[in-house]
């Protein structure tokens, strides 16, 4: 965050506001969410179901569907506004700049052209490449993401990759015409966990090597934990609090983090009994009155319920949380 | 096979030899005029556990690995191929099964399943106090119909919803309450045995804490056996008494939950601990994961898993483990009975 003043960072996020008109009035499924991506970092976003994650992740390559729409905000690329472009230059950045990483790499992909065919036409329509070059080019790609007998390969249809082998392929045709930034919604929850595992560790060396940044969108905070650098815990539509990983997950200051990292089973701790955080997560028709997690805090009070408290500095994370204000200012005092 | 540790008289269940195949064959025409044979898909391939009053069984493993045909078997959604299921003593299913319909059903009532998805297993048009009191009305006709309402508050209370939530309708609840409205229904004919076929896999992890507080609770409350199954390692870590690692419809591992974790026998537990992104481990080196399961329509010959394994050789190759004694469980591992298995932090330095 603190770099932000020097130079402009790869991704800006400012205050981006998505709606939903309804027959009810509008639903606003993400709130004032702002971050920023730096090139090589990985940002994971984690959030429970109905968080907005996904949401603040299609909003950035543009594929928000109608009637949900940006009211407000900004989303800047090495600098350079996306959010309001005409379809036709948006279709450009997306591929070229951005690419795109989905949960279910089987509706990724097309099921009646085979593989190459997909990844040359990808290739094609953003590198100035022949049809010669645009098929070495693919069996290159097809090669870095580990698909064995690329050459071979290419000639089949999805269907007969495994679900691992597809979710390779959908990385590959991200990285086709070698984007700035990836968007990774959910990459790896389709999949088992030692397949899942071999695709963190792709992901990974694919943006050591290449310098690509990553906006990992997921709800599994282990697969975060292996992966980002920087974390942002939505809840709500809104960012409750971002920071470096392991402050995040060691040293989490809003009380839904603390409750969330709670929650998570591990393979090796001993607990009897796991922490809840009782009830749900608020509908987006009924929002609670102030902070929008209050009626499931433990340390909620009365300022809580009537005020909605803004991302600020807390002890090594920034937080969206009266008390965790209150504790950095103590500890600022106390030092 | 039953362990001789374990005498039969604590036994709630027990599978022997237990297997479920599929004919996955192509159509009789096909067969015929393209001279292709019959298929078979070995989706369980003799599978042998008890499970003891009280205690929580896991059972995990990958995609396709045949646990959730266990608890089918079990169940009695499928009838198995071969082997026979006991349950309190009754063989229930398969060889030697008990043919007298009353004594079948009084084994079958004590045994209730809770579905992963709780959007898909209850009934959308019902009011819950129905679904709820369904299996009540089922099992004991002619109650009286405010005996069935009593009932029906008491088991939703107990599941932490209130009484007055009978009249709402499933979409009025958010996933983790259905699977709660689930609970409530799999509880109502007081059954002593759960198979709970991944229970928390739809549920977001705050609302699976949740769930699983719950689990524990009624079990100590009410002293009921669970079958759990998942595909979570860290949630069966959680609430298991023992686990079974389960591959290609076979299980290759099964010890008590700590010595399974903290000592793995067979390289495929070991190769699946490893690959779980764990918030205490990051950083930790690991090895590497190779490969995927086999196609289980053309499983490899000897060991399943030994086209994946660093310590496969001939032998593995060749013969098929069986279940050997290993640490303080069992194993079907040839390098783990001939020990070979190298301590595990030499295992991640080999590669």
């Amino acid at each position: 965050m603190a770099s932000a003043e020097s130079s402009e960072p790869l991704l800006a996020v400012e205050r981006l506001r998505v709606e939903f008109p309804t027959r009810h009035g509008t639903l606003v499924a993400v709130h004032d969410v702002s971050f920023e991506i730096a090139a090589g970092e990985v940002l994971g976003v984690v959030g429970e179901s109905g968080a907005g994650k996904s949401l603040t992740g299609a909003a950035i390559i543009g594929l928000i569907d109608p009637p949900g729409r940006i009211a407000v905000g900004e989303i800047r690329l090495g600098g350079r506004r996306i959010d309001n472009l005409p379809y036709d230059e948006m279709r450009r950045i997306r591929g070229r700049e951005i690419g795109a990483v989905f949960q279910d790499p089987l509706t990724s992909l097309n099921p009646l052209y085979t593989v190459g065919r997909q990844m040359i036409e990808t290739v094609r329509t953003h590198l100035d490449l022949s049809e010669q070059r645009a098929r070495a080019r693919t069996i290159e790609l097809l090669e870095e993401v580990g698909i064995p007998a690329a050459a071979r390969r290419i000639e089949h249809y999805p269907h007969q990759f495994s679900g691992g082998m597809r979710q390779r392929v959908v990385i590959a045709l991200a990285l086709a015409a070698q984007p700035r930034l990836i968007v990774a919604d959910e990459p790896t929850t389709a999949l088992d966990v030692s397949i899942q595992a071999q695709i963190i560790e792709l992901l990974k060396r694919l943006c050591r090597d290449h310098g690509t940044a990553v906006m990992l969108v997921t709800h599994d905070m282990g697969v975060i934990a292996e992966t980002a650098d920087r974390v942002a815990v939505m809840y709500a539509g809104r960012i409750v609090e971002i920071g470096p990983v392991a402050e995040v997950i060691h040293r989490p200051a809003h009380p839904y983090t603390v409750g969330l990292m709670g929650s998570i089973p591990s393979i090796v701790d001993e607990r009897e009994r796991l922490t809840q955080i009782d009830g749900a997560m608020p509908r987006l028709t009924d929002m609670p009155s102030g902070c929008a997690f209050h009626p499931r805090c433990p340390r909620a009070f009365k300022r809580c319920r009537a005020e909605r408290p803004e991302l600020g500095d807390a002890l090594s994370t920034r937080a969206a949380c009266w008390l965790a204000a209150d504790a950095s200012l103590e500890m600022a005092i106390a030092t | 096979m039953s362990t001789p540790d374990f005498p039969d008289s604590e036994d709630l269940l027990r599978l022997d030899g237990v297997a479920r195949y599929f004919d996955v064959s192509p159509p009789w025409l096909n067969r015929v005029l393209e001279r292709r044979g019959r298929v078979l898909l070995k989706a369980v391939d003799g599978v042998d556990f008890s499970i003891r009053k009280g205690e929580t069984l896991g059972l995990v493993g990958e995609s396709g690995c045949g646990k959730s045909t266990i608890a089918r078997l079990i169940v009695g959604l499928y009838a198995p191929t071969r082997g026979s299921i006991t349950y309190d003593g009754t063989t229930i299913a398969g060889v030697g099964a008990t043919t007298d319909a009353n004594q079948m059903r009084a084994s079958r009532r004590g045994m209730q399943m809770i579905f992963q998805d709780p959007y898909a297993s209850l009934n959308p048009r019902w009011r819950v106090a129905d679904i709820v009191a369904e299996p009540i009305r089922v099992q004991t006709p002619g109650l009286p119909k405010a005996e069935i309402l009593n009932r029906v508050a008491a088991l939703l209370d107990q599941v932490g919803l209130a009484a007055a939530d009978g009249v709402k309708y499933p979409h009025q609840f958010s996933g983790g309450q259905r699977q709660r409205i689930s609970i409530a229904r799999a509880l109502s004919t007081n059954p002593t045995f759960l198979v709970c076929d991944e229970p928390t896999s739809a549920l977001d992890v705050s609302v699976q804490a949740q769930v699983l507080n719950l689990m524990r609770d009624l079990q100590r409350r009410l002293g009921l056996t669970y079958l759990f199954i998942s595909h979570n390692l860290a949630v069966v870590h959680h609430i298991a008494d023992r686990v079974g690692v389960m591959y290609l419809g076979r299980i290759v591992e099964l010890a008590p939950t700590r010595a399974l974790f903290s000592q793995p026998q067979h390289p495929y537990t070991r190769m699946l601990l490893d690959a779980v992104p764990d918030l205490e481990m990051s950083g930790v080196a690991r090895v590497a994961v190779a490969g995927e399961v086999p196609n289980p329509l053309d499983p490899p010959a000897g060991c399943a898993f030994h086209p994946r394994c660093q310590l496969a050789n001939e032998r593995c190759r060749r013969e098929a483990p069986t279940m050997r004694r290993a640490g303080s469980g069992e194993a079907a591992c040839h390098a783990a009975e001939e020990g070979r298995l190298p301590p595990r932090a030499l295992l991640a330095a080999v590669v």
